[in-house]
């Protein structure tokens, strides 16, 4: 090429062309926020929060369904919570080099990129066919929480290993045990990190609507959940349906239920965004 | 006294959860491959990988998910070029570029861009872009691959930018100091060192970004039309592996063929997600 730009101009072509893709990628998503709650926002009341579907859910509210995904949701994290920060704690702290290890790293790697909807035909065989749960808020809980474990591993796991090593060495040298030191010192530092984790993974299994379509999920139910082996309305899958299956639904109900489940879902990961900004400003190490 | 016994007890505990993860992804594998076989057994895997026509409902049933697998690829391939480069130079304005508040304030809409739930994206997508692309493209309908990959390339991205932003700013900075010393401009040195080095990272980045992106189910099922045909172009209806299990698993018998056919394709789907993050997970151990 006889042609050449001189390294200052093509330096200035590249920053500009960083910029512009930034600006494509950033974009879309606030536009998709600003596009729900515009439209949403004539739809939200307290009514439409607390009453329940009326008209085969072409008016009235979204209570069932909000209650729903709270019951999946609340089961899914206390399942998955201890088993993830157990795990985390056996590979940080109790886990040599090893091959046993590295093959539960690669199985924490594949089971975080299973597709959620293979989540789903597992949690049909296995809770609501085999283990007969039936479709329940039980197995739709349990399918999420196997899906939610590399998250909250690989979290917890982070927040274990930024707590520093002399923590634990000034730990054992007053002859306190290993499990003692793991729980008196390591686990309370790095309480924070593992907790910002578990509010990301709520928000995540919030919006999940695969997993729970043939394990939890119902199209109208007329009564609100009354145990663990109840099938659920959901928020996510309530909007799959009020938009895809129901003709002449009246759009700004639509808009007002997608807004309800982003609301839901993004305020969660904020609060976790910024808790995580708070504790690393005051860590004291 | 006790408590060395609840000491062993509770460290126990611990060892059985963390073998969990292994013990998970052996039963999922495990229970695909029981359902998927049997079909298997009866069907013929030939039959079903390179069958043209998925017609579970027709008589006799037919379960070839050759339209499917392309669907897939299409809607996948589509999406990766819209993701790819857009995520890379993003991760590198993030991680090279933005001062420090902007790159946090960057960086936090990114994680917010990764938890917007796919059926909203779904949702936003069927009112706003199929009928765009409908009148712009001048098309009977939006409903297509083309529509699929956008909103897909805009769900991978989060995993693209955060990844690859992550590889390039662990390059060493002993590297770039080296190009300065030797007159290379700061554009020269994250072209030729930064994305260089960088390159099994991004390599593994854009590899889990396609991985989320086959898996990917509600907002394709809710974009792409869901036509089982082998498309002529980008810009014709089609039906994904996932898409086909979601929209399909409530209306079948139990146990029955199309129930275990759909077991079939969640083994293909297993499998190739599987080999993906497989090998991305090599990349990103080759960069340490």
């Amino acid at each position: 090429m006889s042609f050449k730009l001189s390294p200052k101009l093509s330096q200035q072509i590249a920053y500009t062309l960083l910029v512009i893709s930034t600006i494509i990628v950033i974009v879309p998503v606030l536009t998709v926020i600003v596009i729900i709650i515009k439209n949403g926002w004539s739809a939200l009341s307290w009514e439409f929060l607390t009453t329940m579907p009326k008209d085969g859910m072409r008016a009235g509210g979204i209570l069932p369904a909000i209650l729903g995904t709270l019951a999946i949701v609340s089961c899914a994290i206390c399942i998955t919570l201890p088993v993830g920060v157990c795990a985390a704690i056996y590979l940080n702290e109790y886990a040599k080099d090893n091959l046993l290890t590295r093959i539960i790293k690669l199985a924490i790697v594949n089971l975080a990129g299973v597709p959620s909807v293979v989540y789903g035909l597992f949690g049909l065989g296995i809770f609501v066919m085999l283990l007969g749960f039936g479709v329940s808020i039980l197995a739709g809980a349990l399918t999420l929480s196997i899906m939610e474990l590399p998250v909250i591993i690989t979290t917890a796991r982070g927040a274990l290993s930024s707590v520093p090593y002399s923590f634990r060495e000034a730990s054992w040298s007053l002859g306190v045990s290993k499990w003692q030191t793991i729980r008196r010192v390591v686990l309370p530092n790095a309480l924070p990190g593992i907790m910002t984790g578990a509010i990301l993974s709520i928000s995540r299994i919030s919006g999940e609507t695969a997993p729970i379509l043939f394990t939890a999920a119902a199209f109208y139910v007329p009564h609100l959940p009354k145990s663990m082996f109840d099938q659920v309305m959901a928020l996510p899958y309530h909007l799959y349906i009020i938009s895809t299956q129901i003709p002449n639904m009246p759009k700004n109900i639509i808009f007002g239920t997608a807004l309800v489940l982003l609301l839901m879902v993004l305020s969660m990961s904020l609060i976790a965004i910024v808790a995580r900004l708070y504790f690393r400003k005051i860590r004291k190490w | 006294m006790n408590s060395k016994i609840t000491d062993y007890i509770i460290e126990k505990i611990i060892f059985l959860c963390g073998i969990i993860a292994i013990v998970f992804v052996v039963l999922i594998f495990g229970f695909l491959l029981k359902e998927g076989f049997a079909f298997f057994k009866e069907y013929g895997v030939f039959n079903f990988i390179f069958g043209k026509y998925w017609y579970p409902s027709s008589n006799p049933a037919s379960y070839g998910v050759f339209s499917l697998i392309i669907g897939s690829l299409l809607v996948t391939l589509g999406a990766a070029i819209i993701a790819v480069p857009f995520g890379i130079m993003t991760a590198l304005f993030i991680a090279e570029l933005a001062p420090k508040g902007i790159r946090d304030i960057l960086k936090s809409i990114v994680e917010l861009m990764a938890a917007i739930p796919s059926v909203v994206l779904g949702f936003v997508g069927m009112v706003t872009l199929v009928p765009l692309v409908r009148s712009v493209l001048d098309i009977p309908t939006g409903l297509t691959a083309f529509s699929g990959s956008i909103v897909l390339g805009f769900m991978a991205m989060p995993t693209i930018v955060s990844i690859s932003e992550d590889a390039i700013r662990s390059v060493p900075w002993q590297y770039k100091e080296g190009a300065f010393a030797l007159g290379a401009t700061k554009w020269q040195t994250i072209r030729r060192v930064v994305l260089k080095a960088a390159m099994p990272g991004i390599i593994a980045a854009v590899m889990l970004g396609i991985g989320r992106v086959i898996g990917e189910t509600m907002a394709v099922l809710m974009v792409t039309g869901n036509a089982a045909a082998i498309p002529s172009s980008i810009f014709d209806p089609v039906r994904t592996l996932t898409a086909t299990i979601a929209a399909e698993m409530g209306e079948t018998v139990r146990g029955g063929l199309h129930y275990r056919a759909l077991f079939g394709i969640g083994l293909v789907l297993f499998t190739i997600t599987f080999l993906i993050n497989f090998i991305a997970d090599l990349f990103l151990n080759k960069k340490r």
